[in-house]
Parts: structure tokens; sequence; C-alpha cells
């Protein structure tokens, strides 16, 4: 078997959850190559030479893959790719963008966000965002996976010495043309990398309050969240959604403050790895998933645990 | 311009699902469906093209059993013109129903296609860009912002870590993320309407579609339970919890 995994990189740095990708890669087995489509993107191709694991590294360097527009990177994927047994991808936005067109191309079916490898064709994946899961075996010539980061450890950023070839191939289109980016630039991690989540409900009242939280997550390097119900009623915009709508999470720590823990909420942040709840109503649902409750008054439980972390 | 829109019937995000014991899938029976969110707000921002004067027909398909019609209605009502219902199994793969969407796009020459980014049943997140790839159409997936003019789509998308702009030469495909809009309830008058509005029926034969998949679902499990922890009484307790049993600050 031999396996393409698509690094995903800003030209500068290879990103971390290409690394968890080759772990998978690792556990299908096989002959692992890296490509890494972008331009001027050389150290991201000695980075990924680096990683323990990798045999190969094929680096396409064209302005072509700037900015590694769909209707370029996978046509070259597909160009490179059809002879291997499977090609990966992390599970991420770029990802999910690209890989469904290599699949479409190639004819197959894609397995989207695996988080399990059972053998080389069967694979474990979430579905009803994450209430169920589902094993899935492919009988495609080749299996076109993308992989959910959390799922895997990363593989060492050393050990490694992969032969790094290039390549010439060229996939230009001029139907879609990249106008500009804005990144986020906050101290605070992103919702869905973070280890430490802090998310709001309908129980902080209104969306000044989420101030209170901010101090808790200032102390702990957390992200902020909302529930769909503390969005609904306008407490903080809607890209703060964690749930099945919104963002699916898995921090090491979860804390949900004022937020009852309906299904749809359950279902965004429930494979955090401890969830923390405070609620003063006891009887609230988020305390059947909480591994620490604190059944009390947020407005005097969270300027306390800000205070006292 | 016309706009294809599709529409999946999913079960209403508010139920709690549960997977049959003999592991064969999830228990649908009885359950409330409904539209899936992502296809709704899709709806909705072709409705407002229409509204804007950008498009003149918004077409709505679904694919699937008979009571799929029920989804396709309920966009019918939202201000869709007209509905195209493509019968076929439930659980058609994310290839297939973009192959059988090729071919309703190239039947009817439409020239922006809007689906939700994602269904909240099956996870897959692809048909849009598979029926981009299969259309050799540029595509602009998880929109957050839409603007069409002069033959180009300006699309801005969620990406990790912030928002990407791309402009695309139509035809396009365009998939919806939660923040594109929020989608209008509709009026009981519209209900009215809607069940005038013409609904087509194809199969995938009479598309020349197969839809058979390379991928076989082996078992559907639940999830590994959690199980409920334990009370903590005050703040420190939590905070020393946190620190030396699940270490995690």
């Amino acid at each position: 078997m031999s396996i393409l995994v698509i690094a995903e990189h800003d030209n500068a740095a290879l990103k971390p959850a290409t690394l968890n990708t080759i772990t998978a890669a690792s556990e299908i087995g096989g002959d692992i190559t890296v490509l890494v489509a972008g331009a001027g993107c050389d150290a991201v191709a000695q980075a990924a030479a680096a990683v323990n694991g990798v045999s190969k590294v094929v680096v396409a360097d064209n302005a072509a893959y700037e900015h590694q527009l769909p209707e370029s990177l996978a046509a070259l994927v597909v160009e490179l790719g059809k002879d291997y047994s499977h090609i990966l991808s992390p599970a991420t936005t770029s990802g999910k963008n690209f890989m469904p067109r290599v699949a479409a191309l190639l004819g197959v079916a894609q397995i989207s966000d695996i988080i399990s490898v059972k053998a080389a064709d069967t694979f474990v994946r979430p579905i009803y965002a994450g209430n169920a899961m589902a094993t899935v075996q492919s009988s495609d010539a080749v299996k076109v996976i993308t992989v959910r980061g959390t799922a895997f450890e990363a593989a060492a950023t050393e050990g490694g010495s992969a032969a790094v070839e290039t390549s010439d191939v060229v996939k230009a289109n001029d139907r879609a043309g990249f106008v500009s980016e804005e990144l986020t630039v906050s101290e605070r991690p992103e919702l869905t990398g973070a280890k430490v989540v802090i998310s709001g409900g309908r129980g902080m009242q209104n969306g000044e309050n989420f101030a209170l939280l901010e101090k808790v997550a200032d102390k702990l390097g957390a992200a902020i969240g909302a529930s769909r119900a503390a969005v609904d009623a306008g407490f903080v915009p809607n890209d703060m959604q964690v749930g099945q709508t919104g963002k699916i999470v898995a921090p090491e720590l979860y804390i949900a403050v004022g937020i009852s823990g309906a299904i749809q909420h359950l279902a965004g942040m429930k494979d955090s790895k401890v969830i923390v709840a405070i609620n003063k109503d006891e009887e609230a649902p988020i305390f059947q998933v909480a591994d620490y409750g604190l059944v009390a008054d947020l407005f005097q439980a969270v300027p306390e645990l800000a205070e006292k972390l | 311009m016309k706009i294809l829109v599709a529409v999946k019937r999913v079960v209403d995000a508010y139920v709690k699902i549960r997977v049959k014991s003999d592991g064969t899938g999830v228990d649908l029976a009885n359950a409330k469906m409904a539209v899936n969110p992502f296809c709704e707000i899709a709806v909705e921002e072709a409705i407002r093209l229409k509204e804007k004067g950008v498009a003149e027909e918004v077409i709505v398909v679904s694919i699937g059993e008979k009571a799929c019609q029920e989804q396709i209605r309920t966009a019918l009502a939202l201000g869709a013109d007209r509905g195209i219902h493509v019968e076929a199994a439930a659980d058609l793969q994310p290839l297939a129903v973009a192959r059988l969407l090729q071919k309703i796009v190239e039947k009817e020459g439409t020239e922006l296609v809007i689906l939700g980014k994602q269904s909240i049943d099956s996870d897959n997140n692809q048909v849009g860009q598979m029926l981009a790839a299969l259309a050799d159409m540029p595509q602009g997936t998880f929109a957050c912002k839409l603007d069409v003019a002069d033959g180009k789509a300006v699309v801005t998308r969620e990406i990790d870590g912030g928002e990407q702009t791309v402009s695309l030469t139509l035809p396009a495909v365009v998939t919806a993320d939660l923040r594109l809009n929020e989608p209008r309830y509709a009026s009981l008058p519209n209900i009215m309407k809607a069940k005038k509005k013409p609904i087509d029926t194809l199969t995938p034969d009479e598309l020349g579609v197969d839809v058979s998949s390379g991928l076989k679902i082996v078992s559907v499990e639940p999830p590994p339970a959690r199980s409920a922890g334990i009370k903590v009484e005050s703040v420190d307790e939590l905070i020393s919890k946190l620190k030396s049993e699940a270490k995690v600050i």
C-alpha cells in the first residue's frame, strides 16, 4: 500500500493537523508520501521531510497553488494521487474544501472525518454530530479520506529524513480567484482548536455578562463559546455557537456556564476530555454529562473562579 | 438567472436520536423530520437573490423517498418557485447525490447552485464540492457572505481562523454556512400558495445515473457513554479537583 498525505500549510509552516493525519496514515500502514502544494513553500517541504514515518515528500511549488484553491489543488492531487491506495488530508476547512473534489474526479466515495482505523479499508467516523459512530468499509480502488485531528496523536516532527522531489505539474484555473483573507487576530485561541473552552448559555442573561467568562478565559488561555440559546437570544454572535449546527469542539477542559444542556449543545461538546458545569438548576441535563458539577449562581461562582485560578 | 437549491430531509436537530440495538443504523421511526438546517439557509439565500432581482427563478430539489416532498413544500412556502423530487433511497451516498444534481443542473441550465455545507445526519460535507468537480464549476464552500453580480459570485468563506473571500465566474456552486443568513418563517398564506406550486418527479434511471456506492456501512454504534461525574460543593473544591484529579489546569 502507498499513502499520499496532503500537507496543510500556509507556505511558511506545516500546520499541526498534518501531523495527526500522518499518524492515521501510519495506522493504515504502507509508504507515506507527503504532498506540499504551494508557492514558496520550501520550508514546509523541509519540515515535512523531517516528520517521523514519512518516506517521500513531493513539492509542487507554483503560483497556481499559492492559496491552495480547491479547483487547482484537487486537479493536482488527482493527477499525482491516482496510483496511491489512499489519499489523506486533515478534516480542516481546507481539507473539507478540496478533498470531495478529488474523490468525485476519481469517481470514488470520500470517507469524511475518520476517528479510527479498523483496517486498511475500514474506518470509524462520527455521524449525527457524534451521537452515533458508523463503521464503514470501502471497496474503492483509491480511498479518499479526511482525518479528524483530535482523534490521532501528532507524529513526531523529527526523526524522519525523507527524500524531497519536485513536481512540475501545473493546474491553473481561471474561474476561481483569491480576493482576500482575514484571519482573526485574537489573543484567544480558536474555538475548534482550543485546549480549554468556556461557554455561556441563556443563564448569562445578556451579552455584557460574557465579560465574566472572559476573565476566566484570560486565566486559562481559553476560547469562549456559547449555546444556541445564547446566540438566538442575541447575547453573542453566532460564530461563537457550540453545538450540532455550530462548532464541534473537543478540548481538554470544557466549562459550561448557565447552559442547561440541550441535545443540540451536547452534540457539539460531549467529546471534551473533562466537562465542568456551573448551573443553579441542579436538574439541568448538563450535569448528566459533566465530570464536575457545581450547583451555584454563576454570578457568584464565575467571578470567584476567575479570582482564585 | 436560475438558481438551484437542494434540501435534504433529516431528523430534526432537536430530536435525541437512538441507535438501533442491532447496529444497523439510527432509529428514525416516528422521529420528527425537517429540512436540514444548512439547506434552509441555502433556500433563504436563493430567495433573497430573487427578491433583489438577481435571479428570476428558484428551483428546489430533494432526493430521497416520497416523504421528501414535505421538505420541498417547506422550501416552496419560503418562496422557491417550483420543485423537483428525485425519488430514490433515503441513504444515497454523496457521490450519487452529486451525480444526480449534475444532471439536473445540465437539464435546467442553472447558473448558480446553492447547497447547505453539510447535512446534520450523515455529516459528510461533500455534495457541493463533488457537484462542482463533476460539473467543472468553481466552488465557494462554507459561505457567510454572497454577492452575485456581472456573471460573478463573490463568496466570503468561513475558514479555520478567519475568513477568506474568493471570486467565482458563474456557473458556480456555493455551500452555506450558519452565518450566511437567518432563514425566515413561512407565513400561512405562503404555505397555502406553496400547495399549488408544481413538483416534478424524476428517478435516477430517468436521469441516467448509477447510484451504487463503493462504501458500505458495516455497523452503527452509540458513542461511548459518558457517565455523570460528581457534584462539587464549592469553587475551591472545583479548582482543586481540576488541578489534582483531572490535571487539566
